[in-house]
């Protein structure tokens, strides 16, 4: 698809949600829409769809064993093993899932092709890794950062987080570092797309528009707490109730609040039915989730049914006269 | 499914992460905080001239910054009078400005700051006479 049309799709779609919750929020009467159901309709469907997707994974036969092998396999005995990266046991699986979900390590691994003097040659390029790992962690340090107006009272740890985030004491309300990270990490995954050739070529809408919306997101919050300031009491009030089950409608919440509150609720509807599955995907990936015991145990594709076997001995003695009449040599006369 | 242990109990780690806040606010009624207004020397003004330097919903959305902008003009360029958009002047200090007033910084700012989890650090250099022990 050309890069134009990628764009315009993603830049289009996330420009109407903003626009529906602009004009919206100012309708009267329907502020509860958007900052009572709607929230609520796609945590439902976040969750439920979360949940369907990787039952469906979880319901697919892996046929064969499929473990990706980046080391030695545990072989002689004097043959060292590579636990980690082609791991024999449960502990061996778990230690290469852990460093994969909490660390990106296949992406850590990424290496770049340049044409040189007429070879190919691979370099290795950290940038993705490092990209990948402080978008998430910005984005898991933010969220986490967010039950402050979920929760009464508010739970050590996220003060601490709080504290943590905001310990450069920049103006007042003080500046979040994650907030800073999560836009430059966005940006650089962003112009990445676009300004590699090969990026640019294999990018749909559904690779620009996560990080568009998630952009928007970010902007819209960082807006709200620095620049346009909305009653944080009255939305701490709205939040709460979300979470008690109470919801409540306080007056007087800037339109920028519901701006927000949409994107990060298209977001949540999104999440399950596209590319951003990764998030449970890692966990079920066969390359990955498989000890390599492809040769030590027997492995019997799961969906193998009993077959009637035919035998040769069975197929002489049906067709034995026919076979002798037309000259055919048999075993058993 | 296959590996049904292990996904069933993936996806039940997922959903209890998610849904923490609803478990800990299950069943919670928490009314909003109501900073109170009646300190003594707020009382003693007759009705009409209890009003604050800027309009309510200018400080409820923008004392933060102002405080930041009056301590920024009076410390670092010695401009101790502040406008307001009525015309009317005020002098820059928390201390002898606003807290003549909110004296009750128990009732008035914790209460919205513990509310939203916020911890100003106004307290670091400024204090409520009587009040210098337990801070912060």
């Amino acid at each position: 698809m050309d890069v134009k049309v990628s764009l315009g799709i993603a830049l289009g779609a996330v420009l109407a949600i903003i626009l529906i919750a602009f004009f919206g929020a100012q309708v009267p009467g329907l502020q509860p829409i958007f900052g009572i159901f709607l929230p609520y309709a796609a945590f439902v469907i976040f969750i439920g769809g979360f949940i369907y997707r990787v039952v469906q994974w979880g319901r697919s036969p892996v046929p064969f064993r499929i473990p990706t092998t980046c080391g030695q396999q545990k072989t002689l005995p004097w043959i060292k093993q590579n636990k980690l990266e082609c791991p024999s046991s449960t502990l061996g699986v778990i230690g290469r899932m852990f460093f994969e979900v909490f660390f990106f390590r296949s992406l850590f691994k990424h290496t770049k092709a340049e044409m040189a003097d007429g070879n190919i040659i691979y370099s290795p390029s950290k940038w993705i890794w490092a990209g990948a790992l402080l978008f998430h962690y910005s984005f898991l340090i933010i969220v986490i950062r967010h039950l402050r107006l979920f929760m009464v009272p508010i739970p050590g740890f996220v003060k601490g987080l709080d504290t943590l985030d905001g310990i450069l004491q920049v103006g007042v309300p003080g500046l979040y570092l994650t907030d800073v990270l999560l836009l430059v990490a966005l940006a650089y995954l962003f112009i990445r797309r676009l300004a590699v050739p090969k990026m640019r070529y294999i990018s749909l809408p559904a690779d620009y528009f996560p990080l568009v919306l998630i952009f928007c997101i970010g902007a819209t919050g960082i807006l709200m707490r620095y620049f346009i300031r909305v009653d944080i009491v009255s939305v701490k009030q709205l939040t709460v109730g979300l979470a008690s089950l109470h919801p409540v409608m306080p007056k007087g919440i800037g339109v920028i609040f519901f701006i927000h509150v949409a994107l990060v609720s298209s977001l949540f509807i999104y999440f399950p039915f596209s590319k951003l599955m990764h998030a449970g995907g890692v966990f079920l990936s066969p390359g990955r989730n498989l000890a390599n015991t492809n040769r030590e145990k027997m492995h019997v594709n799961p969906w193998n049914y009993p077959v009637d076997i035919h035998s040769y001995e069975d197929y002489e003695n049906d067709f034995r006269e026919k076979m002798k009449a037309a000259g055919i040599p048999v075993e058993r006369e | 499914m296959y590996d049904a242990g292990k996904i069933i109990i993936g996806l039940v780690i997922f959903v209890v992460f998610l849904t923490f806040a609803f478990w800990m606010d299950a069943g919670k009624a928490v009314p909003p905080p109501k900073p109170k207004l009646n300190t003594p020397v707020i009382m003693k003004m007759p009705k009409a001239e209890r009003k604050c330097v800027e309009s309510k919903e200018f400080m409820r959305t923008e004392h933060m910054q102002l405080l930041d902008t009056w301590r920024n003009e009076a410390l670092r360029e010695g401009n101790t009078e502040y406008i307001n958009t009525n015309g009317k002047m005020y002098i820059v200090s928390l201390q002898n400005t606003c807290m003549k007033c909110h004296s009750n910084k128990k009732d008035f700012c914790d209460k919205c700051h513990d509310y939203a989890g916020v911890k100003p650090y106004c307290w670091r250099c400024h204090f409520v006479k009587g009040q210098m022990k337990n801070w912060e």
